[in-house]
């Protein structure tokens, strides 16, 4: 087992060096220059041209990729060309916020997208399932943007429910120590800010959860049904054993496989970073953190931010294909 | 087998404590609602706390190495300029300098400082600061101080020679040209006075760590989301400022921004769109607060490319669209139609000029005169919302609308933001829409700025070079007789006028918005102001 995971980081590495590469000549393939936008429209040819030197653009890609290669290996991720902030110590709130957030919406996603998907699957074609599935694809295809906004417009200014962004209250701000509010409050104690937290978190999580929840939905009842039609669940209802039990117990278990891998990959989207959520509720998360890079063609940034995020992506995979042994104990790595 | 049963009991504790979490929650939920009932009750004595929602982050506490306004919008608030504007103009009034002189030749000018100012670490605000200040600009790396070097250079010549201190407050300036807008340029955010010994002891982080004399101190950044600033209780001014706290905060969409307005979360918003303007008006809980205008937006007609490099050409366009009904439409009425590369409140401005009317038969006859083929141009739109052009998108198609009716074909192209000004900056735009907001409100950072030829792969996005025009405002700049030199700019403004570099749309009226308790706010033209006399009622 331990060789395996072993094995599995070592695999990390090209993997990794190969995307930072493709990003970086990505992101130097698009025009515009870091030096002029930094210094704005009102800038002058002469600065323009020294701050290119200093940043050190003028030199030859290959220079700045072994350049920033040099400072990875060192665990240095840069500095950003913006705000001049290096990048490792600046990046943590967001990550931690995008965290946050993706946990969240998750648990929503999983605890409703299961659900549905094992209910509708137990009674299918109920009315249940057909209501179920049609609003799993509604889920699927909605714009997150509109849907945002209409939660804003709902809960928060006509039911007056919900906070409508952000992610704490601005005028009783917590002292951040984590970075994770919801384990800062704990740990402060403040439990009142613990209540405003989980409030904040609610629209934007709902709205982030929408899709993922949907797709789990529906892969939880296909996988569902056909595990339901097997014959052990069949020898083991034939046994007198209670519905409830087939489902949640026997069932269920052989069905989680391709739904953990569903959610696996859904996890490591959120991670991502979420642009237009961390948009419409103003979350400072790691989405807008890299998109907003690339407007300013802070091109450190992009290329960290990105790093840090596939970096999460893939040990988030390397997790869930360890959880596979948890679930099943017929797969073995060695 | 052990490892499996080691990440199992992980992952329910995981599990398990996030159950917890939640059970937890509606206590929790309680109980903070309840404070926030509390607050609002006892409103008067609790500390008046302003909350501003804006749409981007500050770049960094630093004035002097920035150049965006979210920056300034902080840091207007925690430092002070030697001389400041007036209240809702850009005339010149005192600010740390209490008076001022100026020499016959316009070389010296000496300051008086206000005397028992202290910055926020304590020290002391005297004319060892105000030289340390502005030696730190000088000696800056190429780049490193942008606006230092765009305002107090020309041609790569320092303007300012010395900054000397004559005595404990008063400050003499020596400079190797008359640059006639000097005063003014003083007065800018980015030229404002940081402590020398928070410079020294923070180096590269000021910018985290800004300590100025301003009516705020700096209290925390969290960012990308929010801005503390805390009243600083030992402010020289009387009895400012209003507020015990001041919060910035960054809502990036414009809707749910004013969400969160109408929801109460803020105080403030910034970036109000013009479309959102009425059901403002109509909440009583809310006013709509205008900026005055000092921008324009602008379709450049680069006069290097075909058919624009045909004067004629240039003055048909400028016939051809109907401004009134774009600034209509797109700016709901809170814009001026633009005559003038720059808007009325600018000294210099040329009020003889009455602008080209809409007359699509004069435009088809230029047309025909100046023997135009018909070949398509590439009309490009803006693809940000700028205050001074809303929505670029939308105001291209109408103006292909209006192009199309005289028999110009054009193609709508955009491209992102950055790539946009690149590509516009090597001039390989046909026509493209572009604006700008003016920093210091005078005539020279519209004219020269914009138009004239040494700023050609800059901000002279149109390649306009008529050597008259050079002339006549590089002689402004070092003119300060103030009637000679806006002589000189209506001169110069004649002639843009007759060549029509560009076809100038609007001067537009950026629009905020605030609780309607919220009490002496006014916005600068300049897009950033001190909040110091800012109060609840």
């Amino acid at each position: 087992m331990l060789n395996y995971i072993g094995k599995r980081v070592l695999q990390l590495i090209p993997v990794l060096l190969g995307m930072s590469f493709i990003v970086f000549l990505i992101i130097r393939a698009i025009p515009g220059n870091p030096a002029q936008v930094i210094l704005g429209q009102k800038a002058t040819q002469e600065s323009i041209a020294a701050l290119e030197e200093k940043l050190g653009l003028n030199n030859p890609w290959y220079v700045q990729y072994f350049d920033y290669l040099k400072g990875l290996f060192t665990g240095d991720l840069g500095e950003s060309l913006r705000t001049s902030q290096p990048i490792s110590s600046e990046i943590w709130p967001y990550l931690a916020a995008t965290i946050e957030l993706a946990v969240f919406a998750m648990i929503i996603a999983i605890i409703v997208g299961v659900n549905a998907g094992i209910i509708s699957a137990w009674f299918q074609n109920s009315w249940f399932d057909y209501v179920a599935m049609v609003i799993a694809l509604i889920g699927v295809s909605m714009p997150i943007f509109w849907l945002g906004l209409i939660e804003q417009w709902v809960f928060s200014l006509n039911l007056d429910w919900l906070p409508t962004s952000g992610r704490e209250d601005v005028r009783n701000p917590i002292s951040p120590i984590t970075n994770f509010y919801l384990i800062d409050t704990l740990i402060q104690g403040r439990f009142d800010q613990f209540g405003i937290v989980i409030k904040h978190l609610i629209l934007p999580g709902v709205a982030l959860a929408t899709i993922p929840t949907a797709i789990i939905a529906r892969m939880t009842r296909s996988s569902m049904l056909e595990v339901m039609r097997s014959d052990y669940v069949r020898t083991a209802r034939a046994k007198g054993q209670k519905m409830f039990l087939v489902v949640y117990k026997h069932a269920l278990k052989n069905a989680l496989i391709p739904v953990l891998t569903v959610i696996g990959l859904q996890t490591g989207l959120l991670l991502g970073g979420a642009i237009l959520t961390e948009t419409i509720f103003s979350w400072p998360g790691i989405g807008r953190y890299i998109y907003e890079a690339i407007g300013y063609r802070d091109y450190t940034v992009i290329q960290s931010g990105i790093l840090v995020v596939a970096f999460i992506f893939v040990m988030i995979n390397l997790i869930v294909d360890l959880l596979y042994t948890v679930i099943d104990k017929r797969i073995k790595y060695s | 087998m052990r490892n499996k049963k080691w990440l199992l009991g992980l992952f329910l504790t995981v599990i398990l404590s996030l159950v917890l979490a939640a059970c937890s929650e509606d206590d929790a939920t309680t109980e903070g609602t309840d404070t926030g009932s509390k607050d609002s009750a006892s409103e008067e004595e609790t500390p008046q706390v302003l909350v501003f929602g804006r749409g981007g982050d500050s770049v960094s506490l630093d004035p002097a190495i920035v150049t965006d306004g979210e920056s300034y919008k902080v840091t207007e608030n925690i430092f002070e300029t030697l001389l400041s504007f007036g209240d809702e103009d850009t005339t010149i009034n005192p600010g740390l300098a209490k008076e001022w002189t100026v020499s016959e030749d316009g070389l010296t000018y000496t300051f008086e400082l206000q005397e028992g100012v202290k910055f926020h670490d304590g020290t002391d605000f005297n004319a060892e600061a105000v030289v340390f200040n502005f030696e730190r600009w000088t000696n800056g790396e190429a780049g490193e101080f942008p606006y230092y070097e765009s305002m107090f250079t020309v041609g790569g010549e320092d303007v300012i020679a010395s900054v000397e201190a004559s005595g404990d407050y008063t400050v003499v300036f020596t400079l190797t040209r008359a640059q006639a807008p000097f005063l003014k340029n003083i007065a800018m955010s980015p030229f404002a006075i940081a402590s020398p010994t928070a410079v020294e002891a923070a180096g590269e982080t000021f910018g985290d760590n800004p300590v100025g004399t301003g009516p705020f101190k700096f209290v925390e950044w969290k960012r990308n989301d929010s801005i503390t600033l805390a009243k600083n209780e030992e402010y020289w001014q009387e009895g400012l400022p209003k507020l015990d706290q001041l919060i910035i905060k960054v809502y990036p969409d414009n809707s749910a921004r004013l969400n969160a307005l109408v929801k109460g979360e803020i105080d403030l918003a910034d970036g109000i769109n013009p479309s959102d303007a009425e059901s403002i008006t109509s909440n009583a809980d809310l006013q709509l607060i205008e900026r005055p205008s000092m921008n324009v937006g602008y379709l450049g007609l680069t006069s290097t490319r075909k058919p624009f490099d045909n004067v004629l050409v240039r003055q048909a366009v400028n016939y051809a669209i109907d401004k009134k009904a774009i600034v209509d439409a797109f700016y709901q009425g809170y814009a001026d139609v633009a005559v003038n590369p720059m808007p009325s409140s600018i000294s210099g401005y040329n009020e003889e000029i009455t602008g080209y009317e809409y007359d699509p038969e004069k435009a088809k006859a230029l047309l025909a005169e100046a023997g135009y083929n018909g070949d398509e141009i590439e009309l490009w739109a803006m693809p940000v919302a700028r205050p001074y052009m809303p929505d670029g998108q939308k105001i291209a198609e109408a103006i292909q609308g209006y192009l199309e009716a005289v028999g110009i074909p054009s193609k709508i192209t955009t491209y992102e933001w950055a790539t946009y000004l690149e590509k516009a900056t090597n001039g390989e735009a046909d026509a493209f829409l572009l604006g700008w907001t003016g920093d210091n409100g005078d005539a020279d950072n519209f004219l020269y700025t914009l138009l004239g030829s040494a700023n050609i792969g800059s901000n002279n996005y149109s390649y306009y070079k008529n050597e008259e025009v050079d002339t006549l405002l590089t002689q402004a700049q070092t003119e300060t007789d103030e009637e000679k030199r806006n002589g000189l700019y209506k001169q110069a403004q004649a002639i843009i006028f007759e060549e029509a570099p560009w076809a100038p749309i609007a001067h537009s009226t950026p629009l905020l918005a605030g609780k309607a308790n919220v009490k002496g706010y006014l916005p600068h033209p300049t897009g950033s102001e001190s909040l110091q006399n800012v109060y609840f009622e």
